[in-house]
């Protein structure tokens, strides 16, 4: 979250990555540093997808599942 | 004390909201600056989101931030995915904003903009944004389930069903008449053809880059597409030039159809990372960036409103479609005000990356208002082109004829003067040989766009680039909703055919993949053929099909809404989600009832049917149609979509009966009846 307490490079990075992160999203890639603290956080036990396998994953996930799309 | 200082600045923005739309209600003669109606819409929705959706938030859902998510509760770093609240409401708009806001509003200028704008806003404010926020909120108290679930759910297992299966035939509808808008914006352009057609190498190139030579890299083969896209547009400038190019870029919009109807084919089979998905970077990153592009545009050159306030066709009988205010402008500007379909959307991938219940409010109602604005921006582009401009360009020849000369003496009877001059020198300024009969919205907007960028950035020179770009834009995002949409009729069709022959539902099996693949295509191609050849230009009888069913969606999702509300016990609040749901019902039920009944044959199928019967009775041949064949297949088409608007209104009054008999048990009981998933607690991690 943006908030008063931080500098301002600190706020434009938080901007900058909150971006990308957004477009990447739009079309249906989430984050994956997220999906690795998760991994690492509740599966240590588990192989995490490389960032490849990963992207193809969620590609496949998004288009390939007959989603609608909105008019 | 201090709360009366909370609500001053509010009250600040609602004087200032209320003189901007009293200008734009109450300027009679004068023309007006577009950005009072900016002004006046800015105002509208933040009023309603600090106001509205906050009471819908707090008394009428009760979100409760310390109430565990599905994105929480499931986490896995994939579908399920705690998102920063920006974030996802990036994603959740890009989902939701689509054609429909776009078009929709450029069809509706007929009766003027003021009717249209009024629609919009207090549409989005009372029905469409809480139609998204309600959804997304039963969506997400349910492990972020889709709306046909939800309805088995709720309601039972035969409303279910019967929403499932309306929900096909409108995607059917919506891919047809997308497409239509395409061979009308193509046909006859070679500039336009070559530069979509050229999306396609684009596409495949993007796709295979992303596949072995840099895998993960959207945003640099992003760049790549984008200037590639740029160069297809100054080609299909070359190419339009040259006679021998020009010519083999030209088709008509039969062609066209067969063209679609084929891509549509090929592209559904073809794995999803080679076409589907780079051509899907490039739309959804090129509509965000012209949708912000053409924001800066309107504030920055703040076009003065061509358009009357009010034309003499919101009496009815206008040329661009059929039928008086009530209710067909109310199905005409669907999306924008609201839209059925973001119930699919608030119950799909969103709900499952919620962070925080209390989010909810700015992602599904802000989201929605976002939307909203995009309809105020065509109509904005629309109403700021010379009126006799946007007539020819909307009127189907039919009814105007099609020369320059005879076109703009139709329409300066009306009142609305221009010359045969003007509309030659607007073809030539887009880049075009002809710009008369181009309906169904993209063109109109088009050059509604180029009239406003092209002051903002590059002259009068740059005016047929801006053109072709915002044709390019609008035709690359249909083609990837035809694309998807056709991908998702064939998994609804292989689920529906699987419980019959179980070797038509194996989504592994080519044979049966391609048969369903077919069928889906035919189904809307065939309603493509039709409004093409369709001497009234196809936009007067598909968009209204497509707006009356979009609508009765919306209808069902508030009546789960109501039904929901009601299992909470929170009955006193129902309201929220019943006043829009009456409207919507009396909107569309009247439409439907019409379009199928209505003795005015350019209103009712049956009626114009029946006027075609009679001639084929007589023997005596009824214009446009030139053969008896073509005059029995009007007759068959139009008795076709009267049976299709029955059914819609089958649907709805079906899942109508369904709700009120929940909404009844639900009052009998003296608890909650609700299928919510169990409260689980948890701390939020963030402010």
């Amino acid at each position: 979250m943006l908030n008063s307490g931080m500098s301002l490079p600190e706020a434009g990075r938080y901007l900058g990555r909150s971006l990308a992160q957004s477009l990447r999203l739009m079309v249906g890639q989430p984050d994956y540093g997220a999906y690795l603290r998760h991994m690492a956080a509740t599966h240590p036990d588990q192989a995490p997808m490389s960032e490849i396998a990963f992207f193809r994953e969620r590609e496949q996930a998004r288009y390939g599942g007959g989603k609608g799309r909105c008019c | 004390m201090q709360s009366i200082r909370r609500h001053l600045v509010w009250l600040v923005i609602a004087i200032v909201g209320a003189f901007a739309l009293g200008t734009v209600a109450l300027s009679r003669g004068e023309a007006i600056s577009a950005l009072w109606i900016v002004v006046a819409a800015l105002c509208v929705y933040l009023i309603a989101y600090r106001y509205y959706s906050l009471f819908i938030a707090d008394k009428v859902l009760g979100l409760d931030a310390k109430r565990k998510t599905p994105a929480h509760r499931h986490n896995d770093g994939l579908d399920y995915v705690p998102t920063d609240k920006n974030v996802l409401f990036g994603h959740h708009f890009a989902a939701i904003a689509g054609a429909g806001p776009l078009v929709g509003p450029v069809l509706a200028a007929q009766m003027g903009y003021l009717p249209g704008l009024l629609w919009i806003l207090a549409g989005v404010v009372f029905a469409g944004a809480v139609q998204d926020f309600i959804v997304l909120f039963i969506s997400t108290r349910r492990d972020g389930r889709s709306l046909g679930d939800l309805i088995k759910q709720e309601m039972g297992i035969v409303p279910g069903m019967i929403a499932l299966f309306g929900t096909f035939m409108i995607m059917i509808i919506i891919l047809a008449v997308l497409a239509l808008i395409v061979v009308k914006a193509l046909a006859e352009s070679p500039w336009g053809t070559f530069t979509v057609g050229a999306t396609i190498p684009v596409a495949l190139f993007m796709g295979v880059y992303l596949r072995y030579l840099r895998p993960g890299r959207i945003g640099e083969v992003s760049v790549i597409g984008f200037v590639l896209l740029m160069l297809a547009i100054f080609g299909g400038q070359a190419v339009s030039q040259h006679p021998d190019w020009a010519a083999l870029f030209t088709f008509d919009g039969k062609a066209l159809t067969w063209m679609l109807i084929g891509y549509g084919f090929i592209a559904a089979t073809l794995p999803v990372w080679l076409l589907l998905a780079p051509r899907d970077y490039l739309s959804t990153f090129l509509k965000i960036g012209t949708i912000l592009a053409l924001a800066v545009g309107i504030v920055f050159v703040a076009p003065t409103l061509q358009m009357p306030a009010v034309t003499q066709f919101a009496q009815g009988n206008g040329p661009v479609w059929s039928g008086s205010l009530f209710p067909f402008l109310f199905i005409t500007i669907a999306c924008g005000a609201v839209s059925g379909f973001h119930a699919l959307i608030s119950s799909g991938t969103t709900p499952k990356m919620i962070d925080n219940e209390r989010h909810m409010r700015f992602i599904g109602y802000g989201g929605m208002l976002a939307e909203s604005f995009v309809a105020v921006m065509a109509l904005v582009a629309a109403s700021c082109i010379e009126p006799g401009i946007y007539f020819a360009m909307n009127s189907p020849a039919a009814l105007v004829g099609n020369t320059p000369a005879t076109v703009a003496q139709t329409i300066s009877s009306w009142g609305f003067v221009v010359t045969p001059e003007m509309l030659i020198q607007t073809a030539k300024d887009v880049g075009e040989t002809t710009i008369l009969g181009r309906t169904g919205g993209a063109p109109t907007l088009a050059v509604g766009m180029a009239h406003i960028l092209h002051q903002a950035l590059g002259g009068p020179g740059m005016m047929a680039f801006w053109y072709h770009f915002a044709i390019l834009f609008e035709a690359l995002f249909i083609l990837t909703a035809v694309d998807a949409g056709t991908r998702a009729g064939r998994f609804m069709l292989q689920d529906l055919l699987g419980s019959f022959v179980p070797a038509l539902g194996r989504t592994d099996s080519l044979p049966a993949n391609l048969f369903a693949t077919g069928l889906t295509v035919a189904a809307w191609g065939y309603f493509l053929y039709q409004g093409v050849v369709d001497p009234l230009g196809g936009i007067n009888t598909l968009w209204p099909l497509f707006g009356i069913s979009n609508q009765m969606l919306a209808a069902v999702a508030l009546m789960l809404g109501t039904v929901v509300l009601f299992r909470m016990k929170r009955e006193r609040y129902a309201w929220v989600a019943l006043v829009p749901t009456v409207w919507l019902l009396a909107c569309t039920l009247t439409a439907g009832w019409l379009k199928i009944f209505s003795s005015d044959p350019k209103v009712g199928f049956l009626s114009h049917a029946a006027k075609y019967a009679d001639g084929l009775a007589q023997g005596v041949l009824i214009a446009p149609a030139k053969t008896p064949e073509a005059m029995s297949r009007i007759v068959f088409n139009d008795r076709l979509d009267a049976a299709l608007c029955a059914l819609f209104i089958f649907v709805v009054l079906s899942v109508l009966v369904y709700s009120v008999k929940a909404c009844l048990a639900a009052r009998r009981v003296n608890r909650p009846t609700v299928h919510e998933t169990p409260y689980e607690a948890f701390e939020p991690v963030r402010s």
